[in-house]
């Protein structure tokens, strides 16, 4: 617990200190949010509180699935070795960094929350939260699975893969666009990732209807995500590095 | 204080290490002495147990390496040869850090810290980032991370590599400081010969995985009618230390 508690104020700390990769974590949402939104908005496909959501979903892969980044330094400068040297157990050294993570995309989160009411969102205040609640559940299973491919995949290939990855999974979610407006087959792919019920649980939540078939369907599938993400993040964690 | 039988450890056709015995008593300096490829770092890294050996058996500091890793982890510290600490971060809150990963609570984390820096003449450096330390510095900040819990054995992978002449005599007096004041026992890894004569009580020599020859300096240069360990080294492995060597 002590060690928890250490490792979490640390990581923290340095976090909070640079402003600026905070903001720059959150950027690509941002200028969704900014260039795209007002378009989006009038384009007959949504309001603000459909685009919101999916930006929210967008952060979380972008801000907490790119977290692994991270890591890479730390292997390469020893500190991944002096951690695990110590009796802290491994999955606590994951868990306090993880946690650092979802504290950061809640902040992000809440940025583009601020900025999206200003923009005209009109999503009532319970649905908001609840839907923070579930984005930052979500982020510690992204954040705990960014960190397993990065101690998987070669140092270099981390940055180049992941950046990669993440915008078909995005774009497959419905984050940008509903969908509802897919042909039957991209319907059927976006089943298949776990981003999609997310969103979908996110603008239901943000409409105001909290129990309907769509949020427990997103619960469901996020916490399934997030116990995997940490199960596969923790057996990659307390694998040795070779 | 360590007892090791027939340790291995591959890396796909690459045979690290292939059956080393060790043991080495409490309070004693051993230096654990080949060239670079010898097995060193990845025997270390197996007694530290972040390598899990092929087969062999291991007691490290009255545990057992396989059963009781964690009890391991609690009673020894390890120093890696690449460092702990990353360029930008403040040695200070690095070193609280780890402290408080092994079980000291925020203020004796805190004091634990301050004494440590003072006792290996770093004091003021707390504050600093590591990449902003000399080389001496940066490996003293190192050692301190070992050290932080008052381990019975403190493992040092390669501690004066790359360092001046001068840091590096300062260093072996800091060793020789933590086995006088707090019968530490201390096991470290070195390709300098010279080093292992001065520091060591003991020297292991191992090439190619195998540990090839053991005993005091004074024994093995006796015993091979060697004026230095050089000679002793060229006699039990048919070459130079520094033949082939990227150091
Ligand atoms: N993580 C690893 N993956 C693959 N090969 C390795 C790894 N670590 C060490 N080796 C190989 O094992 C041998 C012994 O290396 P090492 O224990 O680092 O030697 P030393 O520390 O004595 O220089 C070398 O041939 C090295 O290339
Ligand atoms: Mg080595």
């Amino acid at each position: 617990m002590t060690a928890l508690a250490a490792l979490t104020g640390y990581y923290l700390r340095t976090s909070f200190t640079n402003k600026f990769a905070i903001v720059f974590g959150a950027v690509q949402p941002l200028f969704y949010l900014v260039i795209f939104g007002p378009l989006f908005s009038r384009s007959g496909v949504g309001s603000w509180d459909t685009l919101v959501p999916g930006l929210l979903v967008q952060l979380g892969l972008m801000s907490s699935g790119l977290v692994g980044f991270g890591i890479v330094f730390d292997q390469r400068f020893g500190v991944l070795e002096r951690l695990r040297v110590t009796p802290t157990a491994r999955s606590t050294l994951l868990f306090g960094r993880v946690l650092k993570d979802s504290a950061v995309l809640l902040v992000q989160a809440a940025g583009i929350i601020v900025l999206g009411y200003a923009f005209g969102m009109r999503a009532g205040p319970v649905g908001v939260l609840l839907g923070l609640l579930l984005i930052t559940v979500l982020s510690i299973g992204m954040a705990a699975l960014s960190y397993a491919v990065a101690l998987t995949i070669r140092m270099e290939l981390f940055a180049p893969v992941m950046s990669t990855l993440v915008i078909p999974l995005m774009l497959l979610s419905g984050a940008l666009l509903p969908m509802s407006l897919a042909p039957t087959w991209l319907d059927v792919v976006s089943r298949f990732t776990p981003f999609r019920y997310a969103v979908e649980a996110l603008r239901a939540l943000f409409a105001g209807s909290y129990t309907s078939p769509t949020v427990l369907w997103g619960v469901l599938v996020t916490l399934v995500f997030v116990a995997a993400g940490f199960t596969i993040g923790t057996k990659v964690y307390q694998r040795e590095n070779t | 204080m360590i007892h090791v039988r027939g340790l291995t450890r591959s890396f796909g056709a690459v045979e690290a290490v292939r059956g080393v015995d060790i043991d080495v008593s409490k309070g004693e300096i051993v230096g654990f002495v080949g060239p670079n490829g010898a097995g060193k770092t990845t025997t270390l890294r197996m007694l530290t147990t972040l390598l899990r050996p092929a087969s062999g058996t291991a007691t490290v500091a009255g545990r057992d390496l396989f059963a009781d890793p964690a009890g391991v982890r609690r009673r020894i510290g390890y120093v890696a040869q690449g460092g702990t600490v990353g360029p930008f971060s403040e040695v200070g809150e690095e070193l609280v850090l780890q402290a408080r990963l092994y079980g000291l609570s925020r203020t004796e984390a805190r004091e634990r810290v301050a004494g440590l820096l003072e006792e290996l003449d770093l004091a003021g450096c707390e504050k600093r980032p590591a990449g902003q330390l000399s080389g001496g510095q940066k490996r003293r900040v190192d050692i301190a991370m070992g050290l932080l819990h008052r381990p019975e054995l403190l493992f040092l992978d390669e501690p004066t590599t790359g360092l001046d002449p001068q840091s590096r005599t300062n260093l072996w007096g800091h060793v020789r400081r933590l086995r006088e004041e707090s019968g530490m026992t201390v096991f470290l890894t070195t390709h300098y010969l010279e080093e292992a004569d001065a520091l060591c009580d003991r020297i292991l020599i191992i090439d190619h995985g195998r540990i090839v020859a053991s005993g005091t300096p004074s024994e093995l240069k006796a015993v091979h009618d060697a004026g230095t360990l050089d000679e002793v080294f060229l006699a039990v492995t048919g070459h130079e230390l520094r033949e082939g060597a990227a150091a």
